[in-house]
Protein backbone atom coordinates (compact mmCIF):
# COMPACT_ATOMS: atom_id res chain seq x y z
CA UNK A 1 0.00 0.00 0.00
CA UNK A 2 1.13 3.68 -0.78
CA UNK A 3 0.00 6.32 0.55
CA UNK A 4 2.19 9.12 -1.36
CA UNK A 5 0.73 11.93 -1.82
CA UNK A 6 2.19 13.48 -5.99
CA UNK A 7 1.42 17.09 -7.01
CA UNK A 8 0.27 14.79 -10.77
CA UNK A 9 -0.32 11.29 -11.21
CA UNK A 10 -0.69 10.45 -15.40
CA UNK A 11 -2.52 7.73 -16.56
CA UNK A 12 -0.58 6.03 -20.02
CA UNK A 13 2.76 6.50 -21.13
CA UNK A 14 1.89 7.52 -24.70
CA UNK A 15 3.32 10.69 -26.31
CA UNK A 16 0.51 12.94 -24.49
CA UNK A 17 1.44 11.07 -20.85
CA UNK A 18 5.23 11.22 -21.27
CA UNK A 19 5.34 14.89 -22.61
CA UNK A 20 2.97 16.11 -19.60
CA UNK A 21 5.21 14.20 -17.42
CA UNK A 22 8.49 16.07 -18.66
CA UNK A 23 6.88 19.42 -19.13
CA UNK A 24 5.58 18.87 -15.37
CA UNK A 25 9.13 17.33 -13.75
CA UNK A 26 10.91 20.91 -15.04
CA UNK A 27 8.37 22.73 -13.03
CA UNK A 28 9.61 20.52 -9.94
CA UNK A 29 6.24 18.74 -9.70
CA UNK A 30 6.33 15.26 -8.41
CA UNK A 31 4.84 12.81 -10.88
CA UNK A 32 3.47 9.63 -11.12
CA UNK A 33 3.32 7.98 -14.60
CA UNK A 34 1.25 5.02 -14.86
CA UNK A 35 1.22 2.55 -17.88
CA UNK A 36 -0.47 -0.98 -18.18
CA UNK A 37 2.15 -1.81 -21.04
CA UNK A 38 5.58 -3.43 -19.94
CA UNK A 39 7.51 -0.22 -20.96
CA UNK A 40 6.55 3.50 -22.27
CA UNK A 41 5.84 4.57 -25.77
CA UNK A 42 1.99 4.21 -25.91
CA UNK A 43 1.45 2.14 -29.14
CA UNK A 44 2.80 4.57 -31.33
CA UNK A 45 6.35 4.59 -29.61
CA UNK A 46 5.72 0.92 -28.65
CA UNK A 47 8.95 -0.35 -27.49
CA UNK A 48 10.62 2.46 -28.71
CA UNK A 49 13.10 1.50 -25.69
CA UNK A 50 13.93 -2.13 -27.72
CA UNK A 51 12.43 -1.90 -30.87
CA UNK A 52 12.30 -5.93 -32.24
CA UNK A 53 13.36 -4.99 -36.19
CA UNK A 54 16.90 -4.80 -36.81
CA UNK A 55 16.59 -2.48 -39.25
CA UNK A 56 15.39 1.18 -38.80
CA UNK A 57 14.14 2.16 -42.22
CA UNK A 58 10.90 -0.84 -41.87
CA UNK A 59 9.13 1.09 -39.17
CA UNK A 60 10.56 5.08 -40.14
CA UNK A 61 12.29 8.24 -38.83
CA UNK A 62 8.73 9.02 -37.35
CA UNK A 63 8.40 6.51 -35.12
CA UNK A 64 11.70 7.00 -33.81
CA UNK A 65 11.13 10.43 -32.76
CA UNK A 66 9.79 8.47 -29.52
CA UNK A 67 13.31 7.66 -28.44
CA UNK A 68 13.92 11.56 -26.94
CA UNK A 69 10.53 11.44 -25.37
CA UNK A 70 11.58 8.15 -23.44
CA UNK A 71 14.52 9.66 -22.59
CA UNK A 72 13.28 12.56 -21.17
CA UNK A 73 11.41 10.05 -18.31
CA UNK A 74 14.47 9.34 -16.63
CA UNK A 75 14.29 12.51 -13.93
CA UNK A 76 14.64 12.54 -10.60
CA UNK A 77 11.00 13.78 -10.49
CA UNK A 78 9.17 11.35 -12.60
CA UNK A 79 8.34 7.84 -10.78
CA UNK A 80 7.29 5.49 -14.23
CA UNK A 81 5.70 2.52 -13.26
CA UNK A 82 5.08 0.08 -15.90
CA UNK A 83 2.46 -3.20 -15.93
CA UNK A 84 0.38 -0.40 -13.98
CA UNK A 85 -3.20 -0.90 -14.92
CA UNK A 86 -5.90 1.74 -13.02
CA UNK A 87 -9.25 0.48 -12.75
CA UNK A 88 -10.89 2.83 -10.84
CA UNK A 89 -10.53 6.82 -9.58
CA UNK A 90 -12.06 8.09 -6.64
CA UNK A 91 -13.84 11.38 -5.91
CA UNK A 92 -10.79 12.60 -4.01
CA UNK A 93 -8.22 11.77 -6.83
CA UNK A 94 -7.13 8.56 -5.97
CA UNK A 95 -6.19 6.27 -7.98
CA UNK A 96 -6.92 2.19 -8.24
CA UNK A 97 -4.26 0.07 -9.77
CA UNK A 98 -2.98 -3.32 -10.01
CA UNK A 99 0.25 -4.36 -11.40
CA UNK A 100 1.94 -8.03 -10.76
CA UNK A 101 2.96 -6.54 -7.07
CA UNK A 102 -0.72 -6.46 -6.30
CA UNK A 103 -3.11 -3.43 -5.74
CA UNK A 104 -2.47 -0.09 -5.01
CA UNK A 105 -4.06 3.18 -4.03
CA UNK A 106 -2.47 6.36 -5.33
CA UNK A 107 -3.16 9.78 -4.42
CA UNK A 108 -2.52 12.90 -6.66
CA UNK A 109 -3.50 16.65 -6.63
CA UNK A 110 -4.36 16.67 -10.36
CA UNK A 111 -5.02 13.45 -12.45
CA UNK A 112 -4.34 13.75 -16.35
CA UNK A 113 -5.98 11.00 -18.28
CA UNK A 114 -3.64 10.23 -21.38
CA UNK A 115 -4.85 6.99 -21.89
CA UNK A 116 -4.46 7.02 -26.24
CA UNK A 117 -6.88 5.81 -28.72
CA UNK A 118 -7.87 2.49 -29.86
CA UNK A 119 -9.11 1.47 -33.05
CA UNK A 120 -12.56 1.49 -34.51
CA UNK A 121 -14.27 -1.22 -34.51
CA UNK A 122 -14.80 -2.51 -37.79
CA UNK A 123 -17.65 -5.21 -38.01
CA UNK A 124 -18.45 -6.83 -41.40
CA UNK A 125 -18.96 -10.22 -41.94
CA UNK A 126 -16.60 -12.74 -40.72
CA UNK A 127 -14.60 -10.18 -38.36
CA UNK A 128 -14.61 -12.52 -35.55
CA UNK A 129 -12.88 -15.24 -37.34
CA UNK A 130 -9.15 -15.99 -36.31
CA UNK A 131 -6.85 -14.92 -39.39
CA UNK A 132 -8.42 -11.29 -39.01
CA UNK A 133 -7.02 -9.10 -37.15
CA UNK A 134 -6.43 -4.92 -36.79
CA UNK A 135 -3.46 -2.68 -38.20
CA UNK A 136 -2.90 -1.51 -35.10
CA UNK A 137 -2.52 -5.30 -33.94
CA UNK A 138 -0.37 -6.34 -36.73
CA UNK A 139 2.08 -3.07 -35.74
CA UNK A 140 2.63 -3.41 -32.60
CA UNK A 141 3.41 -7.21 -33.08
CA UNK A 142 6.25 -5.81 -35.93
CA UNK A 143 7.61 -3.13 -33.40
CA UNK A 144 7.42 -5.26 -30.08
CA UNK A 145 8.21 -9.07 -31.78
CA UNK A 146 9.46 -8.40 -35.28
CA UNK A 147 6.56 -10.83 -36.22
CA UNK A 148 4.85 -10.36 -39.73
CA UNK A 149 0.98 -12.14 -40.51
CA UNK A 150 1.11 -15.42 -42.27
CA UNK A 151 0.51 -15.20 -45.55
CA UNK A 152 -1.54 -15.09 -48.37
CA UNK A 153 -2.11 -11.48 -46.48
CA UNK A 154 -4.77 -9.17 -47.65
CA UNK A 155 -5.35 -5.74 -45.84
CA UNK A 156 -8.61 -3.42 -45.93
CA UNK A 157 -9.82 -0.68 -44.96
CA UNK A 158 -9.58 3.28 -44.95
CA UNK A 159 -7.08 5.57 -43.33
CA UNK A 160 -3.60 6.52 -42.89
CA UNK A 161 -2.69 3.95 -40.90
CA UNK A 162 -3.78 1.50 -43.98
CA UNK A 163 -1.33 2.41 -45.83
CA UNK A 164 1.23 3.06 -43.46
CA UNK A 165 1.31 -0.85 -42.14
CA UNK A 166 1.24 -1.76 -45.83
CA UNK A 167 4.21 -0.03 -46.12
CA UNK A 168 6.44 -1.05 -43.28
CA UNK A 169 5.34 -4.91 -43.89
CA UNK A 170 6.53 -4.15 -47.47
CA UNK A 171 9.25 -2.57 -46.48
CA UNK A 172 9.79 -5.93 -43.86
CA UNK A 173 9.77 -8.20 -47.08
CA UNK A 174 6.25 -9.24 -46.36
CA UNK A 175 4.27 -10.06 -49.69
CA UNK A 176 0.79 -8.15 -49.75
CA UNK A 177 -1.71 -10.03 -51.59
CA UNK A 178 -3.81 -6.83 -52.09
CA UNK A 179 -4.30 -3.58 -50.56
CA UNK A 180 -8.54 -3.01 -50.28
CA UNK A 181 -9.34 0.54 -50.29
CA UNK A 182 -13.13 0.72 -48.78
CA UNK A 183 -13.17 4.67 -48.70
CA UNK A 184 -16.04 5.32 -50.76
CA UNK A 185 -16.09 7.47 -53.52
CA UNK A 186 -18.19 10.75 -52.61
CA UNK A 187 -15.61 10.82 -49.94
CA UNK A 188 -13.10 13.12 -52.06
CA UNK A 189 -15.82 15.50 -52.54
CA UNK A 190 -16.39 15.45 -48.80
CA UNK A 191 -12.79 16.38 -48.04
CA UNK A 192 -12.52 19.85 -50.84
CA UNK A 193 -13.77 22.17 -48.28
CA UNK A 194 -10.96 21.51 -46.01
CA UNK A 195 -8.08 21.11 -48.15
CA UNK A 196 -7.19 24.32 -46.62
CA UNK A 197 -6.70 23.43 -43.56
CA UNK A 198 -4.37 20.52 -44.67
CA UNK A 199 -2.38 22.53 -46.72
CA UNK A 200 -1.28 24.59 -43.32
CA UNK A 201 0.89 20.75 -43.10
CA UNK A 202 2.17 20.17 -46.33
CA UNK A 203 4.59 17.71 -44.37
CA UNK A 204 1.85 15.36 -43.40
CA UNK A 205 0.34 15.55 -46.90
CA UNK A 206 3.40 14.80 -48.65
CA UNK A 207 3.67 11.44 -46.21
CA UNK A 208 0.51 10.28 -47.11
CA UNK A 209 1.00 10.85 -50.94
CA UNK A 210 4.63 9.27 -50.43
CA UNK A 211 3.23 6.23 -49.00
CA UNK A 212 0.99 5.86 -51.98
CA UNK A 213 3.62 6.01 -54.62
CA UNK A 214 5.51 3.63 -52.28
CA UNK A 215 2.85 1.20 -52.68
CA UNK A 216 2.56 1.51 -56.31
CA UNK A 217 6.05 1.84 -56.76
CA UNK A 218 5.81 -1.39 -55.00
CA UNK A 219 3.72 -3.45 -57.59
CA UNK A 220 1.11 -3.77 -54.66
CA UNK A 221 -2.10 -4.72 -56.25
CA UNK A 222 -4.43 -2.04 -54.87
CA UNK A 223 -8.58 -2.02 -55.18
CA UNK A 224 -10.43 1.20 -54.48
CA UNK A 225 -14.05 1.93 -53.59
CA UNK A 226 -14.32 -1.63 -52.22
CA UNK A 227 -17.61 -2.48 -50.32
CA UNK A 228 -19.48 -5.97 -49.28
CA UNK A 229 -16.16 -6.88 -47.39
CA UNK A 230 -16.77 -10.49 -45.44
CA UNK A 231 -14.08 -13.03 -44.69
CA UNK A 232 -15.06 -16.37 -45.39
CA UNK A 233 -13.76 -19.29 -43.55
CA UNK A 234 -12.27 -23.13 -44.06
CA UNK A 235 -13.76 -25.93 -42.77
CA UNK A 236 -11.37 -25.82 -39.51
CA UNK A 237 -12.80 -22.21 -39.03
CA UNK A 238 -10.32 -20.07 -39.86
CA UNK A 239 -9.48 -17.24 -42.36
CA UNK A 240 -9.40 -18.85 -45.76
CA UNK A 241 -10.76 -16.37 -48.49
CA UNK A 242 -11.49 -12.72 -48.30
CA UNK A 243 -14.70 -11.55 -50.50
CA UNK A 244 -15.86 -8.37 -51.68
CA UNK A 245 -17.27 -6.09 -54.47
CA UNK A 246 -15.01 -3.46 -56.74
CA UNK A 247 -15.55 -2.45 -59.95
CA UNK A 248 -18.75 -3.77 -60.83
CA UNK A 249 -17.79 -7.46 -59.60
CA UNK A 250 -17.37 -9.62 -56.97
CA UNK A 251 -13.77 -10.79 -56.11
CA UNK A 252 -12.32 -13.50 -54.06
CA UNK A 253 -8.84 -13.22 -53.06
CA UNK A 254 -6.82 -16.40 -51.04
CA UNK A 255 -5.67 -14.57 -47.59
CA UNK A 256 -4.22 -16.48 -44.41
CA UNK A 257 -4.28 -12.93 -42.41
CA UNK A 258 -6.53 -10.02 -43.52
CA UNK A 259 -5.83 -7.06 -41.55
CA UNK A 260 -8.23 -4.32 -40.70
CA UNK A 261 -8.45 -0.35 -40.33
CA UNK A 262 -11.37 2.68 -39.96
CA UNK A 263 -9.20 4.84 -38.15
CA UNK A 264 -8.93 5.14 -34.64
CA UNK A 265 -11.01 6.74 -31.86
CA UNK A 266 -10.78 7.77 -28.39
CA UNK A 267 -10.73 5.23 -25.79
CA UNK A 268 -13.40 7.22 -23.44
CA UNK A 269 -13.46 4.13 -20.82
CA UNK A 270 -12.40 6.09 -17.86
CA UNK A 271 -13.89 9.17 -18.62
CA UNK A 272 -16.77 7.22 -19.45
CA UNK A 273 -16.63 5.88 -15.86
CA UNK A 274 -16.12 8.91 -13.95
CA UNK A 275 -18.88 10.26 -15.60
CA UNK A 276 -17.77 13.12 -17.51
CA UNK A 277 -19.32 15.35 -19.98
CA UNK A 278 -18.91 13.76 -23.46
CA UNK A 279 -20.21 14.87 -26.79
CA UNK A 280 -20.62 13.45 -30.17
CA UNK A 281 -18.09 14.38 -33.01
CA UNK A 282 -20.35 13.98 -36.37
CA UNK A 283 -16.62 14.30 -38.32
CA UNK A 284 -14.92 11.59 -36.35
CA UNK A 285 -17.93 9.28 -36.02
CA UNK A 286 -16.98 9.02 -32.64
CA UNK A 287 -17.27 10.48 -28.80
CA UNK A 288 -15.19 13.36 -27.25
CA UNK A 289 -14.77 14.09 -23.44
CA UNK A 290 -15.72 17.86 -23.03
CA UNK A 291 -12.40 19.50 -21.86
CA UNK A 292 -10.94 23.38 -21.59
CA UNK A 293 -8.25 24.37 -23.57
CA UNK A 294 -6.01 23.08 -21.34
CA UNK A 295 -7.42 19.83 -21.19
CA UNK A 296 -9.52 20.18 -17.77
CA UNK A 297 -12.75 18.42 -17.88
CA UNK A 298 -15.89 18.89 -16.48
CA UNK A 299 -14.80 17.49 -13.26
CA UNK A 300 -12.15 19.74 -11.60
CA UNK A 301 -8.62 18.74 -10.99
CA UNK A 302 -9.08 15.90 -13.55
CA UNK A 303 -7.34 16.74 -17.15
CA UNK A 304 -7.56 14.52 -20.17
CA UNK A 305 -5.01 15.32 -23.30
CA UNK A 306 -3.91 13.67 -25.96
CA UNK A 307 -5.98 11.40 -28.62
CA UNK A 308 -8.23 10.16 -25.67
CA UNK A 309 -9.97 13.82 -25.85
CA UNK A 310 -10.39 13.67 -29.60
CA UNK A 311 -8.01 11.94 -32.68
CA UNK A 312 -5.10 14.56 -33.59
CA UNK A 313 -2.46 12.60 -33.53
CA UNK A 314 1.05 11.80 -31.80
CA UNK A 315 2.34 15.21 -32.51
CA UNK A 316 -0.66 17.13 -31.10
CA UNK A 317 -0.96 14.76 -28.21
CA UNK A 318 2.49 16.06 -27.11
CA UNK A 319 1.60 19.74 -27.15
CA UNK A 320 -1.95 18.85 -25.58
CA UNK A 321 0.15 16.98 -22.56
CA UNK A 322 2.43 20.62 -22.34
CA UNK A 323 -0.72 22.33 -22.15
CA UNK A 324 -1.65 19.85 -19.28
CA UNK A 325 1.58 20.64 -17.39
CA UNK A 326 1.46 24.34 -17.65
CA UNK A 327 -1.53 24.69 -16.45
CA UNK A 328 -0.97 22.13 -13.19
CA UNK A 329 1.69 24.14 -12.24
CA UNK A 330 -0.13 27.52 -12.36
CA UNK A 331 -2.66 25.44 -10.30
CA UNK A 332 -0.11 24.06 -7.88
CA UNK A 333 1.12 27.83 -7.99
CA UNK A 334 4.70 26.93 -9.75
CA UNK A 335 3.93 29.45 -12.68
CA UNK A 336 1.68 32.34 -12.86
CA UNK A 337 -0.70 32.52 -15.11
CA UNK A 338 1.64 35.09 -17.29
CA UNK A 339 4.41 32.52 -17.29
CA UNK A 340 1.96 29.94 -18.05
CA UNK A 341 0.69 31.93 -20.96
CA UNK A 342 4.24 32.54 -22.37
CA UNK A 343 5.68 28.92 -21.76
CA UNK A 344 2.05 27.90 -24.12
CA UNK A 345 2.91 29.74 -27.15
CA UNK A 346 5.15 27.32 -28.81
CA UNK A 347 2.65 24.46 -27.79
CA UNK A 348 -0.13 26.49 -28.59
CA UNK A 349 1.13 26.92 -31.91
CA UNK A 350 2.24 23.12 -32.91
CA UNK A 351 -1.07 22.23 -32.04
CA UNK A 352 -3.17 24.64 -34.08
CA UNK A 353 -0.98 23.00 -37.27
CA UNK A 354 -1.51 19.29 -36.40
CA UNK A 355 -4.89 20.48 -35.78
CA UNK A 356 -5.86 22.14 -39.02
CA UNK A 357 -5.50 19.03 -41.18
CA UNK A 358 -7.60 16.61 -39.32
CA UNK A 359 -11.21 17.89 -40.72
CA UNK A 360 -9.72 17.17 -43.93
CA UNK A 361 -8.22 13.41 -42.98
CA UNK A 362 -11.19 13.22 -41.09
CA UNK A 363 -13.60 13.66 -43.60
CA UNK A 364 -12.11 11.85 -46.08
CA UNK A 365 -11.40 8.75 -43.96
CA UNK A 366 -14.96 8.74 -42.39
CA UNK A 367 -15.80 5.03 -42.54
CA UNK A 368 -18.19 3.66 -44.75
CA UNK A 369 -21.83 3.45 -43.43
CA UNK A 370 -21.85 -0.40 -43.80
CA UNK A 371 -19.13 -0.54 -41.10
CA UNK A 372 -20.86 1.99 -38.72
CA UNK A 373 -24.25 0.24 -38.79
CA UNK A 374 -23.55 -3.45 -40.42
CA UNK A 375 -25.88 -5.47 -42.06
CA UNK A 376 -28.30 -7.84 -39.91
CA UNK A 377 -26.08 -11.30 -40.40
CA UNK A 378 -22.67 -9.17 -38.55
CA UNK A 379 -21.50 -9.66 -35.20
CA UNK A 380 -21.37 -6.44 -33.40
CA UNK A 381 -20.76 -7.53 -30.00
CA UNK A 382 -17.72 -10.39 -29.78
CA UNK A 383 -17.87 -11.05 -26.33
CA UNK A 384 -21.42 -11.68 -26.30
CA UNK A 385 -21.95 -12.93 -29.57
CA UNK A 386 -24.87 -10.48 -30.69
CA UNK A 387 -25.46 -9.38 -34.39
CA UNK A 388 -26.83 -6.15 -35.54
CA UNK A 389 -30.08 -7.74 -36.69
CA UNK A 390 -30.95 -8.50 -32.98
CA UNK A 391 -30.51 -5.28 -32.15
CA UNK A 392 -32.67 -3.80 -34.30
CA UNK A 393 -34.82 -6.43 -33.42
CA UNK A 394 -34.54 -4.79 -30.24
CA UNK A 395 -35.47 -1.57 -30.98
CA UNK A 396 -38.56 -2.82 -32.95
CA UNK A 397 -39.69 -4.28 -29.68
CA UNK A 398 -39.47 -0.95 -27.93
CA UNK A 399 -35.33 -0.69 -26.73
CA UNK A 400 -34.73 3.01 -27.31
CA UNK A 401 -30.77 3.26 -26.20
CA UNK A 402 -27.79 0.80 -25.67
CA UNK A 403 -28.33 0.34 -21.99
CA UNK A 404 -32.06 -1.32 -23.12
CA UNK A 405 -30.13 -3.52 -25.30
CA UNK A 406 -27.77 -4.16 -22.72
CA UNK A 407 -30.61 -5.19 -20.52
CA UNK A 408 -32.01 -7.59 -23.15
CA UNK A 409 -29.29 -9.12 -24.86
CA UNK A 410 -26.64 -8.42 -22.87
CA UNK A 411 -24.48 -6.86 -25.83
CA UNK A 412 -21.55 -4.47 -23.75
CA UNK A 413 -21.36 -6.77 -20.69
CA UNK A 414 -18.52 -8.92 -22.01
CA UNK A 415 -14.80 -9.24 -20.42
CA UNK A 416 -13.95 -6.16 -22.52
CA UNK A 417 -16.89 -4.20 -21.29
CA UNK A 418 -18.32 -2.75 -24.65
CA UNK A 419 -14.95 -1.24 -25.51
CA UNK A 420 -15.11 -3.04 -29.41
CA UNK A 421 -19.20 -2.48 -29.65
CA UNK A 422 -20.30 0.50 -27.66
CA UNK A 423 -19.81 3.11 -30.54
CA UNK A 424 -21.70 0.42 -33.37
CA UNK A 425 -24.57 -0.55 -30.75
CA UNK A 426 -25.31 3.15 -30.61
CA UNK A 427 -25.03 4.13 -33.93
CA UNK A 428 -27.25 0.72 -34.93
CA UNK A 429 -29.70 1.93 -33.09
CA UNK A 430 -29.77 5.01 -34.02
CA UNK A 431 -30.16 4.63 -37.52
CA UNK A 432 -32.79 2.27 -36.87
CA UNK A 433 -34.83 4.50 -34.92
CA UNK A 434 -34.19 7.76 -37.03
CA UNK A 435 -32.59 9.88 -34.73
CA UNK A 436 -29.45 11.52 -33.73
CA UNK A 437 -26.57 9.20 -31.97
CA UNK A 438 -26.12 11.78 -29.04
CA UNK A 439 -29.96 11.09 -28.40
CA UNK A 440 -29.74 7.60 -28.20
CA UNK A 441 -26.53 7.87 -25.88
CA UNK A 442 -23.94 5.36 -24.55
CA UNK A 443 -23.10 2.32 -22.21
CA UNK A 444 -23.21 3.37 -19.12
CA UNK A 445 -19.81 2.23 -18.29
CA UNK A 446 -18.69 1.00 -14.63
CA UNK A 447 -15.51 1.14 -12.52
CA UNK A 448 -13.91 -1.31 -12.39
CA UNK A 449 -12.82 -0.95 -15.90
CA UNK A 450 -10.90 -3.89 -15.97
CA UNK A 451 -12.17 -7.44 -15.01
CA UNK A 452 -10.05 -8.22 -11.42
CA UNK A 453 -9.79 -11.25 -9.33
CA UNK A 454 -10.91 -11.00 -6.16
CA UNK A 455 -7.23 -10.98 -4.85
CA UNK A 456 -6.71 -7.80 -6.35
CA UNK A 457 -9.82 -6.12 -4.74
CA UNK A 458 -8.91 -7.82 -1.56
CA UNK A 459 -4.96 -6.23 -1.70
CA UNK A 460 -6.59 -2.95 -0.91
CA UNK A 461 -8.43 -4.02 2.49
CA UNK A 462 -6.80 -1.74 4.66
CA UNK B 1 0.79 -29.10 -34.51
CA UNK B 2 0.01 -25.84 -36.06
CA UNK B 3 -3.17 -25.48 -37.22
CA UNK B 4 -2.62 -22.23 -38.90
CA UNK B 5 0.68 -21.17 -40.60
CA UNK B 6 3.17 -19.54 -38.14
CA UNK B 7 3.40 -15.91 -37.55
CA UNK B 8 7.14 -15.47 -39.23
CA UNK B 9 10.09 -13.21 -37.46
CA UNK B 10 11.96 -11.11 -39.37
CA UNK B 11 15.48 -10.45 -38.72
CA UNK B 12 15.35 -8.55 -35.08
CA UNK B 13 18.08 -6.88 -32.67
CA UNK B 14 20.14 -8.67 -30.01
CA UNK B 15 17.65 -10.36 -27.83
CA UNK B 16 17.03 -12.98 -24.91
CA UNK B 17 15.16 -15.94 -26.47
CA UNK B 18 13.00 -17.78 -24.17
CA UNK B 19 11.57 -20.76 -24.20
CA UNK B 20 7.12 -21.47 -23.29
CA UNK B 21 5.17 -24.09 -23.43
CA UNK B 22 2.30 -23.45 -25.98
CA UNK B 23 -0.40 -26.82 -25.21
CA UNK B 24 2.83 -28.76 -25.11
CA UNK B 25 4.53 -27.76 -27.78
CA UNK B 26 7.93 -25.97 -26.62
CA UNK B 27 8.77 -22.78 -28.76
CA UNK B 28 11.33 -20.16 -28.54
CA UNK B 29 9.97 -16.61 -28.47
CA UNK B 30 12.30 -13.60 -27.69
CA UNK B 31 12.06 -11.89 -24.32
CA UNK B 32 9.67 -9.12 -24.36
CA UNK B 33 6.97 -10.89 -26.34
CA UNK B 34 3.59 -11.46 -25.45
CA UNK B 35 2.14 -14.96 -24.24
CA UNK B 36 -0.74 -13.75 -27.41
CA UNK B 37 2.91 -13.52 -29.70
CA UNK B 38 3.92 -16.46 -28.70
CA UNK B 39 0.49 -18.61 -29.73
CA UNK B 40 0.85 -16.56 -32.92
CA UNK B 41 4.12 -17.65 -33.70
CA UNK B 42 3.52 -21.01 -33.01
CA UNK B 43 0.39 -20.62 -35.53
CA UNK B 44 -2.15 -22.51 -32.77
CA UNK B 45 -4.76 -21.00 -34.00
CA UNK B 46 -7.96 -20.90 -32.69
CA UNK B 47 -6.62 -19.40 -29.28
CA UNK B 48 -9.68 -20.20 -27.61
CA UNK B 49 -13.39 -20.45 -27.73
CA UNK B 50 -16.43 -18.54 -27.23
CA UNK B 51 -18.24 -19.26 -23.86
CA UNK B 52 -21.18 -18.37 -25.61
CA UNK B 53 -21.20 -20.12 -29.14
CA UNK B 54 -17.82 -22.20 -28.76
CA UNK B 55 -17.00 -19.68 -31.75
CA UNK B 56 -13.18 -19.97 -32.83
CA UNK B 57 -10.98 -16.63 -32.07
CA UNK B 58 -7.62 -15.43 -32.32
CA UNK B 59 -5.66 -12.42 -30.83
CA UNK B 60 -7.47 -9.28 -32.68
CA UNK B 61 -6.64 -5.98 -31.14
CA UNK B 62 -2.77 -7.04 -29.30
CA UNK B 63 -3.14 -4.00 -26.74
CA UNK B 64 -5.65 -4.95 -24.28
CA UNK B 65 -8.59 -3.71 -25.69
CA UNK B 66 -10.97 -6.57 -27.41
CA UNK B 67 -9.99 -9.40 -25.01
CA UNK B 68 -9.86 -12.11 -27.88
CA UNK B 69 -6.46 -13.23 -26.88
CA UNK B 70 -7.50 -14.84 -23.27
CA UNK B 71 -5.57 -17.43 -22.51
CA UNK B 72 -4.84 -20.10 -19.55
CA UNK B 73 -1.06 -19.11 -18.51
CA UNK B 74 0.35 -20.65 -15.58
CA UNK B 75 -2.76 -22.58 -14.52
CA UNK B 76 -4.85 -19.24 -14.44
CA UNK B 77 -7.71 -18.60 -17.02
CA UNK B 78 -8.87 -15.95 -18.77
CA UNK B 79 -5.80 -13.94 -18.55
CA UNK B 80 -5.27 -11.22 -21.50
CA UNK B 81 -2.63 -12.69 -23.33
CA UNK B 82 -1.13 -9.89 -25.26
CA UNK B 83 -0.54 -8.11 -21.84
CA UNK B 84 0.88 -10.94 -20.68
CA UNK B 85 4.77 -10.81 -20.78
CA UNK B 86 6.63 -14.06 -21.48
CA UNK B 87 8.97 -15.85 -18.55
CA UNK B 88 10.80 -19.10 -19.54
CA UNK B 89 8.89 -22.13 -19.00
CA UNK B 90 5.54 -20.09 -19.24
CA UNK B 91 2.71 -22.90 -19.74
CA UNK B 92 0.32 -21.21 -22.27
CA UNK B 93 -2.79 -23.48 -23.15
CA UNK B 94 -5.39 -22.48 -24.99
CA UNK B 95 -8.96 -22.14 -23.40
CA UNK B 96 -11.85 -23.87 -25.18
CA UNK B 97 -15.18 -22.24 -24.18
CA UNK B 98 -16.63 -21.09 -20.52
CA UNK B 99 -13.52 -21.18 -17.82
CA UNK B 100 -13.79 -24.01 -15.48
CA UNK B 101 -14.30 -23.31 -11.68
CA UNK B 102 -13.39 -25.93 -9.46
CA UNK B 103 -15.39 -26.99 -6.63
CA UNK B 104 -14.03 -25.74 -3.15
CA UNK B 105 -12.58 -28.68 -1.41
CA UNK B 106 -12.13 -28.10 2.36
CA UNK B 107 -9.58 -29.41 4.10
CA UNK B 108 -10.49 -29.04 8.09
CA UNK B 109 -7.29 -30.63 8.97
CA UNK B 110 -5.63 -27.79 7.61
CA UNK B 111 -7.89 -25.38 9.48
CA UNK B 112 -7.62 -26.27 12.64
CA UNK B 113 -4.01 -26.34 13.05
Amino acid sequence: MNSDTYDLAIVGAGPAGMAAARTAAAQDLSIVLLDEQPAPGGQIYRSIRRPAPEDRRILGPDYYHGETLVRDLDHARIEYRSGTTVWALDDDHTLCASSPEGSTRIRAKRILLATGAQERPVPFPGWTLPGVMTCGAAQILLKSSGLVPSQPLVLAGSGPLLLLIAAQLHRAGVAIEAVLDTTPAGRYLDALPHLPGALRNLPLLWKGLGLLRELKQAGIKRFTQVSDLRALANKEGLLHQVQFHAKNATHRLPAQSLLVHQGVVPNVQLSRALGLEHRWHELQQCWHPVTNNWGETSREGVFISGDSAGIAGAKAAEQAGNLVALEVARQLNRLSTTQRDEQACPALKDLAKERAIRPFLDALYQPARSFLSPSDETLVCRCEEVSAGELRQMVDEGCRGPNQTKAFCRSGMGPCQGRLCGLTVSQVIAEHRRVPVEEVGYYQIRMPIKPLTLGELADLHE
Amino acid sequence: MPNASEFPRIETGAAEWVEVDVDGQPIQVRAGDSAAAAVLAAGLLPSRSTPVNNSPRAPYCMMGVCFECLLEIDGMENVQGCMTEVRPGMQIRRQQGARHAEPVTHDHEDRQS
